[in-house]
Parts: structure tokens; C-alpha cells; sequence
């Protein structure tokens, strides 16, 4: 018996290929007609440019059009649609030290010499403040609740203290193409109507429980500056299980599909080979008990670690500074990971936008951690006025936005023999951080996890907790990662669904500690 | 708004057999300082509606923040649409039985009104705060927080209720960072946000808050020389900023029915309790009284109806350690056949309502924390969450603390850093060997329990005293 390296999430269509990312990048999508929220979105810029003048201020978008319907033993539990959205204006003003005194002067309480030398030791600062409101897409409706605001953030914009860190809006001279981008996507999704057939048709037969979430995304930015950024697409998910009754337990395998258009035959493809997982799944499982083992971790295990490792922050500028991060040790040059091991943001292919809150634009690849050696943090624009270190276009969390993993030496299909004797992991649950700042992490195996003896798998396990030092098994520990990267899309939905993915090999990694 | 909604729902014409709108706004501001400076001076205005069609036994909704009669029109026509696209693959056959008509209204009590202190004033108040929190050169980091919400949320049906529910609620945190060279240690104000309640701005300003600012940076300073937490297997005193998250994790979620239904089993998993558990299940020893109340005062998830208009009461979920019922609804009762509580939430207005805890309570028993301390030759005290992971049927679990005492031959000796604990959920309980009396219960919250698909964020709270557990195995970090 066998594995199938190519687990289900591998199938998905894939948000872009190289192609599409060139036609993005040479403007083929610039004469696509403006949909309702980027009208509006223009419109509403517009008044706050006319409105503001000379202010400074941040105008953002995010919102979405989306079908969720959740199953549960390949019925549905529950379907609806949200159409949601929200506007954000962020609002900067300047205060010099002469217009404190102006304004002390103007409340006919004139400074003494004192208090004048007192207000001349007092930096100019800026003062920021930010406000989200409804935004559904039609210009009266939503410039009629955005404009009496603009008032009130005036008033307390005055009372607030002086923001040392403030991120003016700029047009940068470092990246001048990178003022304006616009992106739009095509797809072809499923209609509500043909949803529900499209999907339990073909798992009549199956314990089938998951969640496809799908629709029109999009997201916008403009400044006082004169950036301006839009991304929108089409886009879906489906994340899923399988189940089958084993004993008293039951047998778990998932799968996951991504992408701009619905292909039925990748969905049912990708269900054939969850099935295959499944029928493996479907045994006498083996109870192990505690200690170390060789592991091999399939890519959507590897993305579980690499989300929880890399996308909190601790990868970023603020984190290390603040003693907030488990990489400081890396960064300072104290530890060195497996030369084996390179992370960096790769956004050529996941389907989301790269600007950031700022409207800065992150660039296309940027190495993290390369051979095993900390090369640069991610930085955002406010720990570049904080720490003085360039912004590398950052998110607000200095958290990576496109994963990317480099690939290996390890044939996929050599992957069982490599591991010999010990457990194949596909999916990981719960991850944590034991110990933050000594890079030690637990979590849960989960779904379909195997042991295998002499190449061959024996029989899948019991869920054991693992707690490991990331120095370790990334480190010594980290034997190979497989020669192919897989797509693991993003499919949360808190707040609005996630855009995106990350791209991962498999790892082997040996001595792999389980605790419980 | 009450009014329009009806006279909304009185435009709608759709042949279904009940139509609900939940509306929902949320006023929110994001206060936080870093260092002494602003890091966060955020206003939110989050508002809209939640159409909800019962159709051919079919639930169907559509959710829009355009609160129009005419977006409401068009929302309950496409929910009657996914209703009737879904109901011959329907997972139940609902009727209006799960909606009750109800009437009535809730606000959160409080004393001090959000607007008494103006936006200077709370950035001047977090900023002395974070000079409090700085108590050395060792501090690194401080950080203070003020979140507060008014949210009211009106429900209408076509079945006749009509509900009004307003709550205030505040949420605080203070924090610090201390180094030493090669060390690390975080000291909170009992978790990240866990001083979240209902109320006004007495639940900030309280008389501790001064003093409990300068703890957090003494402690944090004073957990950079301590040893770590032993490895082994003792006695294991928990204070209630921990039993919040150990409640939570070990007692609510595995006792949710949408869980034990298989609802969930896709995303937080499933559960180990069965059907036939309630009732039966001893699922701690006879010391364990958790109780479902939304009636606690101040407690951030009380309220007087559930997002489908149930009234919600206290009840008990274990008694003496037996389990008695689940966290779940009216549909999932009904699907179920087993007896559930008025939890049926939605974290928002774009959300459908799901099983959710809401106030989930371990009961005060009669020892009071001295007398527990000095009952315990050796063992270990530990405070405020700040790790914790569980498997998906939510029985093996690791949680780790912020601090830790050594206790000794019954008093509370050598600070411990990097406290961790592992056990499976019914040992762990069956081994409580101790609960404090009500002079030791303490009340906390969480703006952040996450669940369902689409994934929610849910606020809830969780109140309870010390507690003692024998026998489990406590572990620390690298030396």
C-alpha cells in the first residue's frame, strides 16, 4: 500500500499562472469596465479630495459578495449570502509648534516667555485618528454617512496626543510604479441554484462535511498622496471532509479546492483521491505512545506550521524589536536553521492584492529566511518611522501575506521511503506557541495520519499532541522537503473570506516529539 | 427601529412559512498605547440585517448591510431562494417551533457612561497607565487597552416577536514585556482582554486598577530570574483567570451539540461526548457544578434571548459531576432529542446564529484559598493563560500560564516561570480535588471564541473560583 503524495488540496485550481501574472502586470486588465463598488469608490475619493484639501488621509475598501452553504453528511446544514462591506478613512493633521502658539494666542491667553519656551521644546507631532462605516457601493448612500463623520474626526483628531510613528501618505520616489496598481480577475463560479447539486451529487455515497464560500471580493486604497490601488475577483473555497464509521471512532480525511472558476471534474477528481486516503484511514488504528519519531509532514501540515510560525508577526520588524518574536534568535545570528529551509512572500501566484494599509506595494518575492540564515524582517511603514529601518511594504501585523516555502531535493513519490519507519502526518490541528520566545510549538495530528514501517504504511494512529523546538525541526532536525511545492489555500472566513494561499513542500523531519 | 423592521417585514411577499430580520449596530472604539504612545485611536460603525427564511423545512438567509425595505425585499426573496435550492438536501426538516414568538427587551447595566470620559482623557489615562506598567529598565514593553462597544440588536418575525436587546460592554488589557540577557518573560492583566465585561466605565476604572498596573511589571521583571516550572506529576492549584480558558476549552466546546451533531466536525472538530452521555457521563468528580447563566450581572455574555428570540436562563450543564445537558439550542435540541440552553448567537448581523457558549460558570464551593493552599503539601499555582491547544474531539489538551508558585507544605513559596500542564479532559476533572469558596470567584471574558463556518468570533464570559486538581503533569521550558 501506498500514498498519493498529491492530496487533495494539491488540486485546486490554481489562483494565477505565470501568464495571468504578466497580463497584470502589463495592464491588460486596466480597460476592464468599473464595477458598482469601484465607481463608488471613485466617487467617494473624489468628494473627500474636494472636502479635505489639503489633508491628509487614508481611504480604504474591503468588502465582498459571497454564498456560503455548509454541509454536514453531504446534506446541508445551512446556505445564505452576505453582502458586506466596510469604508475606513484614517485622518492625519500636522501640528507645528507655531500653530500651538498661534492657537494659544488666538484663546487671548498669550504664553509668557516660559510657557513659550516650554511649547518650543515640544516636537511637531501629527495626530491620527481612523473611522470604518458601512460602505454598500452607491455614492449618495454612503458619501451621506461618510461626510457628517468627517466633522467629528476632525474634532478628535484635535484632542488626541501626537502620534510619533504616523505613516504619512507618500508618493514615494523609491517606487514610483508602484502608485497605482488595478487588478481584476474573471471567474466563473457556481450559481446558488446549481450549487447544491454540483456538490452532493457526487458524495451521495459519503460522509461529506465542509464549507463552500465563494463570490466577488475586492479591495481598495487611495491617499492624499495620490495612490491608488484595486484589486477585485472572483473567487472560491471548499473545505471539506470525509468521514467513515470505524469501530467507535471514525475515519477522517480532508480535502480542499481553490480558485477563481469551478471546474466540476477537479472537484470530483479531488474527492476520488480523498476517497483513496479515506479507505487507508479506515482500519484498526495504532496506538503509540509518546517519544520522538521520524515524521514526514504533507504540505497541508507544513502550511499549519508555517501559518502559525510566520503569519503572527513574529517574522516582522516590531515583533523582534519588542521581544515579541521567537526568531530573535535567528535574526541576531545566535541560531541558524537547516540550510535545507528558505521562507520568504512569493505573491506570483496566490490571488491577492500586495498593497498594503499604507498603499504601499510589497515586492513580487522577498526572502525571509534563506539557506537556514535570516536575511530581512518584514516591515511595515510605522516600524520604519519607529526603528528606522526601510518598509518592505508590510502588513499592519508585519505578518507574511504569500508563504512561500522553496522546494527540496525529495521525490514525492520516494517520500515513504525516505521516512522508513515512522508517522505520516497530513494535517495538523490547534497549533500554539508553548513558549513564544524559545520558538517551542504543540499542536494536534489530525485526519489522516499514518504509521509506516520499512516504507510501507502499517496503519493509521490515534492523534497524538506533539511539542517541538522550531530550532530543532527546522534546524538538525529537518532532513528533506520534496522536490514539488503545493498550494494550500487560505479558507478562513472571520470577518470576510481570506484570498490566497501559501506554497509548500512536504518536510521530513527526524525525532519529531510527541508528548501526549 | 422596531417599527421600520415590522413595517419591512410586512412588505416582504414570499410564500414562506416564516420570515425573521435580526438587525444589529455595532458602535465601537479601539483605544491602545504602546510605550506611552498611541498605537490605536479607532471608531467603528458596523451595522445591518439578517434575513432568515424558513421555506419547505429549509432555512435560508441573506444578510446585507444596506438597510433598506427594498434591500430587505430583495435579501428575504433570496434567502427564500437558498431555502427552497436547499430543502430536498435538507440535514433536518425544521418548522417554526425553533422561533418562538417572543417579546421583550435586555440592556446591559451599568454605572458609568461610555461618554464621561472624552478621547484625551482615555489616551491620557492609558498612557499613565503604560508609565505605571514600566516599573524598570528590564520593562521593554507596555501596552494598554480600552475597547468599548454599544451594540443593539432588534428582531422581528412574522410569528410576531419583537426584541430589543442593548449592551455595553468594555474590554481592558495591560501588559509588559520584560528582558534579561537570553530571557523573555510577558506578564498580563489576567490574559490578553480577559477583564472584558458588560457595564460602563466602572469595570476600567476600578479601585485594583493602579495597583494591578505595577504588579503586572513587577511580576514580569521578577519572572526573568525564576527557575522554570518543574517536571512532574503534582497537585495543580489553578486561579479562575485560568480555569476562564480550562472551562472553556475542556468543559463548553466539548459539550456543544452542533458538535456532537457533526455540524462542526469539519472545522473545530467534533466532540468525545455521545448522546447518551447526558445524564450519565461522569465527567468530573462530585466537586464539579458548571452552570450556563446568562442572568450574571455585569458578565459579558448575558443577555435575555439568543439570536432566535429563546429566553435564556441559568441552568445547570454538570451537576456534581454528572452531565446533565448540552450547549445547544432549539434546532439542535430538536435534531438531537437531548436537553440544551437559550445559546443559539451570532457573533454579528452577517452571521447565521450557531450553538455558542455565552456565560459558562464553574459554581463556588466551600474552601477558601488559604485553606486550600494549606492543604497542599507540594504542587504548583499557576495564573493567566497564555498557551493552550486541544485536539478536535477536545480531550487531550496543553495549556501554559503566565506564572507560577511552588506550593509547599501548604504555603505558597519559589516563583516559577514557563508553567505548562497536560492532561485528557475527563482524568483532569475526575482529579478536581478542590474548589474555592465565592470570596476566590472571580469573573473574566473573551472578545475571541472562534467557531463555525463561516467562522465567527464570539464574545463570552466565564466565571469561577480556584480550584485544585491532583495528580496531573506540569512542565517548564528550557532552562
Amino acid at each position: 500500500m501506498s500514498l498519493q503524495e498529491s492530496d487533495a488540496r494539491s488540486l485546486g485550481n490554481r489562483f494565477s499562472t505565470e501568464e495571468d501574472t504578466a497580463n497584470i502586470h502589463h495592464g491588460n486588465t486596466k480597460n476592464q469596465p468599473k464595477t458598482k463598488y469601484e465607481n463608488a469608490f471613485h466617487q467617494i475619493l473624489a468628494a473627500l479630495k474636494k472636502q479635505l484639501k489639503q489633508s491628509h488621509f487614508k481611504f480604504s475598501v474591503a468588502g465582498e459578495e459571497s454564498q456560503f452553504t455548509r454541509f454536514n453528511g453531504a446534506k446541508v446544514r445551512q446556505t445564505g449570502q452576505v453582502c458586506d462591506s466596510k469604508m475606513t478613512l484614517t485622518l492625519i493633521s500636522e501640528e507645528s509648534i507655531s500653530e500651538r502658539i498661534s492657537s494659544a494666542e488666538s484663546t487671548a491667553t498669550k504664553p509668557t516667555l516660559k510657557e513659550e519656551s516650554s511649547l518650543a521644546e515640544l516636537e511637531a507631532g501629527y495626530r491620527t485618528t481612523t473611522l470604518s462605516l458601512p460602505f454598500v457601493g452607491e455614492f449618495e448612500t454612503d458619501w451621506q454617512s461618510l461626510k457628517p463623520a468627517l466633522e467629528s474626526l476632525q474634532t478628535e483628531l484635535i484632542n488626541l496626543p501626537i502620534d510619533p510613528y504616523v505613516v504619512l501618505p507618500s508618493a514615494d520616489d523609491r517606487t514610483p510604479r508602484a502608485h497605482h496598481s488595478r487588478e481584476i480577475y474573471a471567474g466563473k463560479l457556481l450559481q446558488p441554484s446549481q450549487l447544491i447539486e454540483a456538490l452532493l451529487s457526487p458524495v451521495q455515497s459519503l460522509d461529506f462535511s465542509g464549507l463552500y464560500a465563494g463570490g466577488q471580493a475586492y479591495r481598495g486604497y487611495a491617499d492624499s498622496a495620490g495612490k491608488q490601488h484595486w484589486f477585485e475577483t472572483p473567487s472560491f473555497t471548499l473545505d471539506y471532509s470525509l468521514f467513515e464509521q470505524v469501530g467507535e471512532s471514525k475515519a477522517a480525511v480532508k480535502g480542499t479546492l481553490a480558485g477563481h472558476q469551478w471546474t466540476q471534474n477537479d472537484y470530483e477528481q479531488s474527492i476520488a483521491t480523498a476517497q483513496e486516503q479515506l479507505t487507508m484511514s479506515a482500519r484498526a488504528r495504532k496506538q503509540l505512545q509518546k517519544g520522538r519519531y521520524s515524521t514526514y509532514l504533507a504540505p497541508a501540515a507544513v502550511a499549519d506550521i508555517i501559518d502559525t510560525i510566520a503569519c503572527g508577526g513574529g517574522l516582522g520588524e516590531a515583533a523582534l524589536r519588542q521581544g515579541n518574536s521567537p526568531f530573535s534568535r535567528l535574526e541576531k545570528g545566535e541560531a541558524v536553521l537547516s540550510s535545507q529551509f528558505s521562507l520568504g512572500e512569493d505573491f506570483q501566484r496566490v490571488g491577492r492584492p500586495r498593497f498594503n494599509a499604507d498603499g504601499e506595494i510589497a515586492p513580487m518575492q522577498l526572502p525571509v529566511v534563506q539557506h537556514g540564515r535570516w536575511v530581512e524582517a518584514l516591515v511595515n511603514g510605522r516600524s520604519e518611522q519607529e526603528y528606522g529601518k526601510p518598509s518592505n511594504g508590510a502588513n499592519g501585523a508585519e505578518a507574511l501575506r504569500a508563504a512561500s516555502v522553496a522546494p527540496g531535493n525529495l521525490p514525492e513519490k520516494d517520500v515513504l521511503r525516505a521516512l522508513d519507519t515512522g508517522l505520516y502526518v497530513s494535517n495538523v490541528h490547534y497549533l500554539n506557541w508553548s513558549d513564544l520566545t524559545a520558538g517551542h510549538i504543540t499542536g494536534m495530528t489530525r485526519y489522516a495520519c499514518f504509521w509506516v514501517e520499512n516504507g510501507e504504511v502499517i496503519a493509521p494512529i490515534e492523534n497524538l499532541r506533539f511539542d517541538d523546538d522550531l530550532y530543532r525541526f527546522l534546524g538538525e532536525g529537518l532532513i528533506a522537503l520534496t522536490d514539488r511545492q503545493t498550494f494550500v489555500p487560505a479558507v478562513g472566513t472571520y470577518e470576510r473570506r481570506s484570498l490566497g494561499g501559501m506554497w509548500v513542500p512536504g518536510m521530513l523531519i527526524n525525532d519529531f516529539r510527541y508528548t501526549l | 427601529m422596531i417599527g421600520q423592521l415590522t413595517a419591512a417585514l410586512e412588505q416582504i411577499d414570499i410564500p414562506a412559512d416564516w420570515i425573521g430580520i435580526r438587525a444589529m449596530q455595532e458602535v465601537s472604539s479601539y483605544r491602545a498605547m504602546r510605550d506611552g504612545y498611541p498605537q490605536q485611536n479607532r471608531r467603528e460603525l458596523n451595522r445591518g440585517a439578517m434575513v432568515e427564511v424558513l421555506a419547505a423545512g429549509q432555512f435560508g438567509y441573506s444578510a446585507t448591510n444596506h438597510l433598506t425595505a427594498q434591500s430587505l425585499r430583495q435579501a428575504a426573496q433570496k434567502a427564500y431562494e437558498q431555502a427552497i435550492a436547499a430543502s430536498q438536501w435538507a440535514v433536518h426538516h425544521f418548522t417554526q417551533t425553533v422561533r418562538p414568538a417572543i417579546k421583550g427587551s435586555y440592556r446591559s447595566p451599568y454605572a458609568k457612561p461610555f461618554d464621561s470620559l472624552s478621547v484625551s482623557e482615555i489616551n491620557d489615562l492609558l498612557r499613565r497607565l503604560c508609565d505605571r506598567l514600566k516599573v524598570s529598565a528590564a520593562i521593554v514593553r507596555t501596552s494598554a487597552i480600552a475597547r468599548i462597544h454599544e451594540i443593539d440588536t432588534w428582531f422581528v418575525s412574522s410569528n410576531g416577536s419583537e426584541v430589543h436587546q442593548r449592551l455595553n460592554l468594555i474590554e481592558g488589557h495591560l501588559g509588559a514585556i520584560a528582558q534579561a540577557p537570553g530571557v523573555t518573560q510577558s506578564r498580563s492583566d489576567n490574559g490578553y482582554l480577559a477583564r472584558s465585561y458588560q457595564g460602563g466605565w466602572e469595570r476600567f476604572l476600578d479601585d485594583t486598577l493602579w495597583a494591578r498596573a505595577e504588579r503586572i511589571g513587577q511580576q514580569a521583571v521578577a519572572l526573568l530570574s525564576a527557575p522554570n516550572c518543574p517536571n512532574e506529576a503534582t497537585t495543580l492549584v489553578l486561579a479562575p483567570d485560568q480555569m476562564m480558558l480550562q472551562l472553556h476549552e475542556s468543559v463548553g466546546h466539548p459539550i456543544e451539540l452542533d458538535r456532537i451533531l457533526g455540524d462542526e466536525r469539519n472545522y473545530a472538530g467534533g466532540s468525545f461526548v455521545k448522546p447518551a452521555d447526558f445524564g450519565q457521563l461522569v465527567y468530573g468528580s462530585p466537586l464539579m457544578n458548571v452552570t450556563f447563566d446568562a442572568t450574571l450581572a455585569g458578565e459579558l455574555a448575558s443577555y435575555e434571548f439568543d439570536d432566535t428570540g429563546t429566553p435564556a436562563d441559568k441552568a445547570y450543564l454538570i451537576r456534581e459531576g454528572v452531565l446533565q445537558r448540552g450547549l445547544g439550542g432549539l434546532e439542535s435540541q430538536e435534531r438531537l432529542g437531548v436537553p440544551g440552553v437559550a445559546c443559539t448567537r451570532a457573533c454579528s448581523w452577517n452571521r447565521p446564529a450557531i450553538d455558542r457558549m455565552a456565560n459558562i460558570n464553574l459554581e463556588p464551593g466551600e474552601t477558601d484559598f488559604d485553606t486550600m493552599i494549606s492543604r497542599i503539601e507540594s504542587g504548583v499555582y499557576m495564573e493567566s493563560n497564555r498557551s493552550w491547544s486541544i485536539d478536535d474531539q477536545r480531550h487531550k489538551f496543553q495549556f501554559g500560564c503566565e506564572y507560577a508558585r511552588k506550593i509547599e507544605n501548604g504555603q505558597l513559596t519559589t516563583l516559577l516561570k514557563n508553567p505548562n500542564y497536560r492532561s485528557t479532559t475527563t482524568q483532569f476533572w475526575q482529579n478536581l480535588d478542590q474548589v474555592g469558596n465565592h470570596h476566590s470567584l472571580k469573573v473574566y471574558g473573551t472578545p475571541y471564541c472562534g467557531k463555525g463556518e463561516p467562522n465567527q468570533l464570539i464574545r463570552v464570559g466565564h466565571a469561577s473560583p480556584a480550584c485544585a486538581f491532583k495528580n496531573i503533569e506540569v512542565f517548564g521550558g528550557v532552562s
